[in-house]
Parts: C-alpha cells; sequence; structure tokens
C-alpha cells in the first residue's frame, strides 16, 4: 500500500490548509502520479485537481510531487516514491483556488507582458513568411513549452516578485520571439524587458531547469535576451 | 517596463554590469591583499606600501566598488523580503528604514575609509 498525502484546502470552508492521507493500492504497478490522483478521486470524490490530456503536452496537472515540481500525467511512481511514502502539494507561489488547483493568473499576466505573437509591419507575402531551416533551428528549445508554470513557481525570485520578475516561462517566450527571424519588433521587445525586475531579478539559481517537464532551459535563454540587451546598449 | 527608482543605475543591465565589474576589482583587491598577507609584510612595509600613490588609488576603487556592490546587493534583498507583498504595507515602511540604514552605512564606510587612506 502507498502512503499518499494530499494537501486539502477550500478557502470558502476551511480556516487553513490540511493534509489528509491515503492508502493507495497500485497492484505492484509502476504508475504515474496523475493515476493514483485518479484512484484517490475513486475513494473521495471531493478531491480537486486539474487534468486533461493525461501525456504531457496539455501542460494543465503540474504540481509539487514528494518537494518537486512536474506534470503528473508523466511522472512515474518510481522517479518521485521515497521510502513507500508520496506527498502532493499545489504549485508553490499561486494563490490555492481548491485542493490542488492554483490560480494561474499572475502567472499568465507574465506571459501576457512579453507579447507572445508575431510583430511585423511589412506587408505580408502571398503564402507565408519564409525561415530558412537554420533560422528555423533557433526557435527549438524554446516552442516547446507548454506553460505548465512547473518552471516560474518553483524559482525563488518568482515567488517574491510574481507581478514584477516575468519569470522563467515567460523569459522563455521573450526570447522565442527575439529570436524569430520573422519578427521584426525586437527593438521594442528589448526595451521593454531593460528594468531591474523583469528579467534581471533571475540569479541564475537554475530551479527552472532542474524542474521542466518538457526538458528546456529557461536559464540559457535568460543568458541569451542578457546578451542581446548588453550588445544593445551603448 | 517595471519601474523602480531606488535602483542604483534604474537600468537592471546598468546595475548587472556594475555588479560584475565591482565584483572583479573586489576579488583583484582580496588577491592583492591576501597574497601580500601569505608572502609576508612588516609594520613598515606595510605602511610603505599604503604610502604609494598605486595602492591608494587601488584602494579607493575597491571601497567605491565595495560601496556600489553592497548598494546593489542589498537592494535587491531589500526588493525581495521587504515589500508590501510580504508583509503589507509595513512592507514599504521597513524597506525605506533598510535602505536608508544601507545607505547611511555605507556613506560612511567611503568617508572612514578615504579618511584612514590619505588622513
Ligand atoms: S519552460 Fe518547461 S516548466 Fe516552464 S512552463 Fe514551459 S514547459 Fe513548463
Ligand atoms: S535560473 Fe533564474 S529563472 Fe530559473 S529558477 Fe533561477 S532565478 Fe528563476
Ligand atoms: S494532463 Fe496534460 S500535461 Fe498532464
Amino acid at each position: 500500500m502507498l502512503q499518499v498525502s494530499i494537501y486539502r484546502y477550500n478557502p470558502e470552508t476551511d480556516a487553513e490548509p490540511s493534509m489528509q492521507d491515503f492508502q493507495i493500492d497500485t497492484s505492484g504497478k509502476d504508475l504515474m502520479v496523475l493515476d493514483v490522483l485518479e484512484l484517490i478521486k475513486a475513494q473521495d470524490t471531493t478531491v480537486g485537481y486539474r487534468r486533461s490530456c493525461r501525456e504531457g503536452v496539455c501542460g494543465s496537472d503540474g504540481l509539487n510531487m514528494n518537494g518537486k515540481n512536474g506534470l503528473a500525467c508523466i511522472t512515474p511512481l518510481s522517479e518521485t516514491v521515497k521510502s513507500n511514502k508520496l506527498v502532493i502539494r499545489p504549485l508553490p507561489g499561486l494563490p490555492v483556488i481548491r485542493d490542488l488547483v492554483v490560480d494561474m493568473g499572475m502567472f499568465y499576466a507574465q506571459y501576457e507582458k512579453v507579447q507572445p505573437y508575431l510583430q511585423n509591419d511589412t506587408p505580408a507575402p502571398s503564402i507565408e513568411r519564409l525561415q530558412t531551416p537554420e533560422d528555423r533551428a533557433k526557435l527549438d528549445g524554446l516552442y516547446e513549452c507548454i506553460l505548465c508554470a512547473c518552471c516560474s513557481t518553483a524559482c525563488p525570485s518568482f515567488w517574491w516578485n510574481p507581478d514584477r520578475f516575468i519569470g522563467p516561462s515567460g523569459l522563455l517566450q521573450a526570447y522565442r520571439f527575439l529570436a524569430d527571424s520573422r519578427d521584426n519588433a525586437t527593438d521594442e521587445r528589448l526595451a521593454q524587458l531593460d528594468d531591474p525586475f523583469s528579467v534581471f531579478r533571475c540569479h541564475g539559481i537554475q530551479n527552472c531547469v532542474n524542474v521542466c517537464p518538457k526538458g528546456l532551459n529557461p536559464t540559457k535563454a535568460i543568458g541569451h535576451i542578457r546578451n542581446m540587451l548588453l550588445t544593445r546598449a551603448t | 517596463m517595471v519601474k523602480s527608482v531606488t535602483s542604483f543605475g534604474r537600468s537592471g543591465l546598468s546595475d548587472w554590469l556594475l555588479q560584475r565589474v565591482s565584483g572583479v576589482i573586489l576579488l583583484a583587491y582580496a588577491i592583492c591583499l591576501g597574497g601580500t598577507l601569505v608572502i609576508g609584510v612588516n609594520y613598515a612595509q606595510w605602511q610603505a606600501m599604503f604610502a604609494s600613490t598605486g595602492m591608494r588609488v587601488f584602494t579607493l576603487l575597491a571601497i567605491l566598488s565595495l560601496a556600489a556592490h553592497a548598494w546593489i546587493g542589498m537592494w535587491a534583498v531589500g526588493t525581495d523580503y521587504l515589500t508590501e507583498r510580504m508583509l503589507g504595507t509595513k512592507g514599504n515602511l521597513l524597506r525605506l528604514a533598510f535602505q536608508i540604514g544601507c545607505s547611511l552605512a555605507i556613506f560612511v564606510y567611503v568617508i572612514w575609509g578615504t579618511q584612514i587612506l590619505w588622513g
């Protein structure tokens, strides 16, 4: 029997959060954490969490499992469980709506700030804007982000300043558009980032790299943005 | 763009750069002083070393680097932990008091250091 401890909190009825324990029979299988949550849901239908694709694509089930952020649907028990105990909490640093469901508003607000869409005021060609394979290759390791928020909610700088520091996820997306040969708003984009908070609150702790379920490297992207700011500066 | 009036150079990039440059200067100074101490000096040699203009200028540079480095670092600490988000409105007051305290301490160190060097 696997010992599972789940964070429970309903701000409307509970004075404070608490942990609820469950005994789960995994039939000796190396289940994914999401499977365990489904088994728990069968025991207690009031447990709240988000999920959709159950295959690491949608980014809705970012959770904190035994202290480390990740996607429940692609985290096997063998990777996270130690001495037969699994503690599941919501992503840290964001307000809890209920149980494991957090309010991602602050996270999305930062994403919105980086204007995550192509900007190009030259006349559009009849079919599409072309890119060389080399230019296209620059977007690899950037475009794959599924906005699960595992990285930003593992970043101490984002915990302290979620309203002013863009955070690893948003900055990875900022660089995705800075690096795109089809985008020509580079100067305006960089001008928006040159304050002491938006980018420079990153202290290179690399928690973000450590948890990204897609194996992306926001710290590297942040380094590229810093270099672009340096090159542009006088 | 986040507005900030109490940071050292107003721009994140200039603060970041200055933090690196002052760090390198402080490291060079520490190695220089540390090296001298490891090799071993007596009082007369030590005094002769600090009587030279080159060493005094280098020391003053190190003191100013320390001042800038300390301000940028303490400013970051203050705006991480002493904020309205962390402590409510009293966070703003605490941060202001903390920043005034830091700048006073840095000011005293700079004046005191210069006085020792040329006094
Ligand atoms: S960078 Fe990785 S951890 Fe961060 S939001 Fe994107 S996919 Fe999730
Ligand atoms: S490297 Fe930067 S963005 Fe990533 S966790 Fe650390 S401070 Fe946050
Ligand atoms: S349910 Fe879609 S990423 Fe886990």
